[in-house]
């Protein structure tokens, strides 16, 4: 399946936009992400191993926190996991 | 029986009006009552930049009868990159008065309410309370969350538009029924995290593109056509040209607009977010005109501009280390070797200098370095000072020849 990583991300991806992974659940894609990609993590999960809560992860059109098995859904290779970080850009002085 | 009521209430257009208009009036969707709608709106824009320059100038072109503009700032040179409401004329400015001449010049039938100050805590629900619709085209997280509680509070809807370099998002927020911005962030990031655009720079058009597609917003809100943002989440990708949209949920046990909220005023959202308060001295932009020499910023000495040049006529010896990114370094450079800050935990073996020796870190403008610095002194070395107000100040104060970007 296909992961969609948000710009300020892909500082960590090496630029890639979009990571292609094997994975079973959206758990397993994320793990899966940060294996290939380490410094990921801290950008991705607090300290108490929890995604953090300005991450938004997106399984095809839904927030995962509002799927009944959340992170644990399962996944095939037509799904599209996209990861959301809060950004507050607009004046830019 | 609220038509004829509405029919009272709305303004009567001029002779001149319905010319200006005659494209909106022969559209059905909006019409006749559409236009004049439109020109009993009063629609509060929170910025003036890169995304409320276009939001403010198609809200005045297209009838919006009142615009207010809420914006402390000044035009500079470094603006007009994407901020079309303002010009090279006007640079120096108050931004809240150069916008008013250009949508003035637009419609001269528009009435501009300047609010010349920063949005806070104190005076948000003042402000919003005459308007009925807020468009939030801020530019950090503090006032993103302090615009959408004061939303919540005054129950105003939020066209809400965000970019990151060549990133967007966009949605309509606080609706009665919909989700708020808490909703689908309940935190910021930690300060530090995610660059800001003036480090990271942004694509010029991108703040058009979605300034213009949170204006759409105001329009539909105001006529009461079409489908909102409102719960959902339009991202932007311009490089790929890539619209999504994605489904928001209001959280019920959100903060602020949940069933039972727990933000029932509006608070302090700099210690919210974690930001020091900008009246202390640091080492970013805000402190580049106070005297730092002297003063420590998280276990680093700060160091003037004058404090480096005195240093390069002694001889001193140091170790000047730039931690800005490749692309940077031809605009504008001071001779230093070059590790861009993201790559300086993984590249610390390339520093050629003992853990003891002095070593100045610098940037454009001292917040990057700042970090670098934090991260030489984790690394273990222990005489590391930051360039205060990094290249920027050393084009103000010592080499005027200097380009500033």
């Amino acid at each position: 399946m296909n992961i969609h990583i948000p710009t300020p991300l892909r500082t960590y991806t090496g630029q890639q936009a979009t990571v292609s992974v094997q994975a079973k659940t959206v758990d397993d894609a994320l793990e899966t992400l940060i294996g290939a990609y380490p410094d990921l993590k801290p950008n991705l999960y607090g300290a108490d191993g929890k995604l953090r809560s300005f991450v938004n992860v997106y399984l095809n059109d839904d927030d995962i926190r509002y799927l009944p098995n959340k992170e644990l859904t399962e996944t095939n290779d037509s799904d599209e996991l996209t990861i959301i970080p809060s950004i507050a850009g607009g004046c830019c002085r | 029986m609220v038509e004829t009521l509405n029919e009272v209430e709305l303004p009567k257009l001029s002779n001149e009006e319905i010319a200006r208009y005659s494209r909106h009036l022969i559209l059905p969707e909006v019409g006749y009552e559409g236009q004049q709608k439109l020109k009993a709106a009063k629609v509060l824009c929170v910025g003036t930049g890169g995304l409320g320059a276009p939001l403010a100038l198609y809200l005045a072109a297209a009838g919006v009868g009142t615009l207010g503009l809420v914006d402390f700032d000044t035009v500079d040179a470094s603006n007009l990159q994407r901020q079309v409401i303002h010009s090279t004329k006007t640079v120096g400015m108050l931004k809240v008065d150069s916008a008013e001449i250009m949508l003035k010049g637009l419609n001269p039938n528009l009435n501009v309410v300047k609010y010349n100050t920063m949005l806070t805590s104190d005076n948000a629900l003042d402000i919003f309370k005459d308007f009925d619709i807020i468009a939030d085209g801020t530019d950090n997280f503090q006032t993103r969350y302090l615009v959408n509680d004061a939303c919540i509070l005054t129950g105003k809807p939020n066209a809400y538009g965000s970019i990151f370099r060549f990133e967007g998002q966009a949605s309509v927020f606080a609706t009665e029924t919909g989700p708020c911005y808490r909703c689908l962030y309940p935190e910021p990031p930690p300060p530090g995290l995610v660059p800001s655009c003036a480090e990271g720079g942004v694509l010029g058009i991108l703040p058009g593109l979605v300034g213009i597609i949170q204006a759409t917003e105001v329009i539909k809100l105001i006529l009461g056509i079409g489908d909102t943002l409102a719960g959902r989440l339009l991202l932007i990708d311009a490089l790929g040209m890539n619209f999504r949209t994605l489904k928001l949920r209001k959280n019920p046990d959100c903060p602020a607009c949940g069933t039972h909220p727990t933000v029932t005023q509006l608070i302090d959202y700099d210690q919210f977010c974690g930001i020091e308060k900008p009246t202390s001295v640091g080492p970013l932009e805000v402190a580049k005109d106070k005297n730092v020499s002297g003063t420590v910023v998280d276990g680093i000495p700060q160091i003037t501009v004058q404090d480096l040049a005195q240093k390069r006529v002694n001889g001193d010896s140091f170790f000047l280390l730039d931690v800005r990114e490749p692309h940077e370094y031809p605009i504008a450079n001071l001779g230093a070797p070059l590790i861009p800050v993201g790559s300086l935990e993984s590249r610390i073996a390339e520093i050629p200098v003992a853990k003891d020796a002095e070593i100045v870190v610098h940037c454009r403008s001292g917040a990057r370095s700042q970090k670098a610095a934090v991260i030489l002194k984790n690394a273990g070395f222990t005489h590391v000072e930051n360039l205060a107000g990094g290249i920027l100040e050393w084009a103000d104060k010592i080499d005027p020849t200097m380009a500033k970007y």
